[in-house]
């Protein structure tokens, strides 16, 4: 892999212009989570309708291009679909999403939103 | 005599052809190594000192009387004489062989907590401590220990004067480091350790970044303990030393328990075995100290301070070189006098994971995070930094491959 398709357009893209970076106010789901190599944070903000699906995704906090771009890809993929879906994705399919290969410490940086979705996720289900 | 001429000069390309990984190539470019602040390469000399242990007198120690047994508790127990001279210590009594820094400072504060530490009573660090310095003192706060800062001036010196102001005779412990592994400054570890002398507490110093690169004496600094690893300082990895006074150690408690760390055991009871071994339970990393016996002598062939001339001809290069690059900021003391090989920066708004990740794509080896000194990363404004540190076998044309390819980094980022 070249430095080039490594940092490819559509994760510079979501990088320099996120269309989900934010908060959300009284979200239904809330999750601070630290990338320990690193001490990158990343927040996650879920709002779900009635019928348990998910109305809005925010993320927010600071981190490399990947653990960004990995981030607006993600809210992406879950807006609209539900809950179940957001905690069935696992790193595979985070990867795929990401189209790029990533070596062991930087799988990290690809991988921190996803562990925050899923945190969040199982908490809400255990207080329901 | 051929020899000595040659090592009369410092000549880092000589010194290059010792080191085998160096002949690497990463990502089809000459490997250009500049994380020697985490760990430091290993020359051939340490290397081979290691697989000869294994393949010709690989034994446990202290406890065979057959040949292979006396030949490898020789070359282990060799190493502390040699340690000893390094850092001027009185007496091999005083050497704790350990795992690395992080454990040395273990042992002092498990086995204070463990003694004399009561509620009330106060330890004073620095906010430049990398975690090994720091996270074993916080976790004496549960006890009601107060644990204070010496925070820095923005040109990430320390504000000795705040040393005046907080060690006070309710001070048991100053731990402070030499030498900061971000910011590459050095401090006044020698007055330091007298401002909590006068105020009757010890000084600890964190010498991981100083015992590699600089004369350091023990007995000059009259520190009361001393910990660096040795794998920053071209010896393997799981190798360290803690130096304590004698009369201190002598008091301490072990903090780990088990075989070679006793004199007797009974069913009811057992004593401890004398110094140094007290602190060293269960079999230790034999072939890791004898390979940093094998390194010591190494880097006292070339000279403590014919390495540290070297650094400070490197990181004045970097400094002036570095400087010119736009939109880069450059943290610690400008002054090479006051900085060891060490120069963290940030380029714009680009994350150092993405830098660092650039940097591999050209072979160049870097670090990238809070480089275990969160604290300071914070009190920096920053989240993250890339550090790049030098050593032995650095030279100024890798610090303009670094140049180059931080240039790169800026059309890549469009910064
Ligand atoms: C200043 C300083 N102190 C302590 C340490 C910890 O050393 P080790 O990981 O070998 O225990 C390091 C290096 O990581 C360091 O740079």
């Amino acid at each position: 892999m070249t430095l080039d398709q490594m940092y490819q357009e559509e994760i510079m893209d979501r990088y320099r212009n996120p269309s989900n970076k934010g908060v959300i106010e009284k979200a239904d789901i809330y999750v601070k989570e630290y990338n320990s190599f690193c001490g990158d944070l990343i927040e996650m903000y879920l709002k779900l309708n009635p019928d348990g699906k998910i109305s809005g995704v925010k993320f927010n906090g600071n981190g490399c291009a990947i653990s960004q771009a990995a981030a607006d890809m993600l809210a992406d993929e879950i807006k609209g679909k539900s809950l179940g879906y957001a905690g069935s994705i696992d790193e595979g399919k985070m990867k795929e999403m990401l189209g790029i290969p990533l070596g062991p410490i930087r799988i990290k940086c690809a991988l921190l939103a996803l562990k925050a979705l899923k945190i969040g996720v199982q908490r809400y289900i255990v207080k329901k | 005599m051929l020899e000595k001429l040659k090592l009369k000069t410092f000549d880092a390309e000589e010194i290059r052809k010792d080191f085998p990984i160096l002949e690497r190539r990463v990502n089809g470019k000459q490997l250009v190594y500049l994380d020697s602040a985490a760990t430091s390469q290993k020359p051939r000399q340490v290397i081979e000192a290691e697989k000869a242990y294994y393949s010709e007198y690989n034994a446990n120690i202290h406890r065979g009387v057959h040949k292979l047994s006396q030949e490898a508790t020789e070359a282990y127990e060799g190493v502390r004489e040699k340690v000893l001279r390094l850092i001027n210590a009185r007496e091999k009594e005083e050497i704790i062989y350990t795992r690395g820094t992080t454990e040395a400072i273990n042992i002092v504060t498990g086995s204070v907590l463990l003694n004399s530490l009561q509620k009330g009573d106060e330890i004073v660090l620095t906010v430049m401590e990398h975690h090994s310095n720091l996270v074993p003192w916080l976790a004496m706060k549960k006890r009601g220990i107060d644990v204070k800062f010496v925070d820095i001036n923005d040109d990430g010196t320390l504000k000795m004067e705040q040393f005046e102001v907080l060690i006070t005779k309710k001070t048991r412990i100053v731990a402070v480091s030499c030498a900061s592994n971000l910011l590459g400054t050095i401090n006044d570890a020698r007055k330091i350790a007298k401002i909590a002398h006068e105020n009757d507490a010890l000084a600890l110093l964190d010498a991981a970044q100083a015992v590699p690169h600089m004369p350091v004496d023990v007995k000059a600094m009259d520190c009361d303990f001393l910990a660096f690893s040795g794998h920053k300082m071209l010896g393997p990895t799981g190798t360290g030393i803690l130096y304590g006074k004698r009369y201190l150690l002598e008091e301490m408690e072990p903090v780990q328990f088990g075989g070679d760390m006793i004199k007797e055991v009974h069913l009811t009871h057992a004593t401890w075995n004398d110094l140094p071994w007290k602190f060293e339970a269960g079999t230790p990393n034999i072939a890791g100290v004898i390979g940093l016996g094998v390194a010591i002598d190494y880097l006292q062939k070339i000279g403590l301070s014919n390495i540290r001339m070297h650094e400070k001809q490197l990181i004045a290069y970097a400094l002036k070189t570095l400087k010119e690059i736009k939109g880069i900021r450059i943290f610690g003391p400008m002054d090479p006098e006051i900085r060891g090989g060490v120069i963290s920066f940030n380029l714009a708004d680009v994350h150092p994971h993405d830098l660092a990740t650039v940097l591999d794509y050209e072979g160049i080896a870097v670090r990238s995070g809070h480089h275990c000194a969160m604290p300071l990363t914070e009190r920096l404004g920053e989240t993250a930094t890339t550090r790049a540190s030098f050593y032995i076998y650095n030279t100024e044309e890798e610090i303009d491959r670094l140049v180059e390819a931080l240039e790169k980094a800026r059309k890549v980022f469009g910064v």
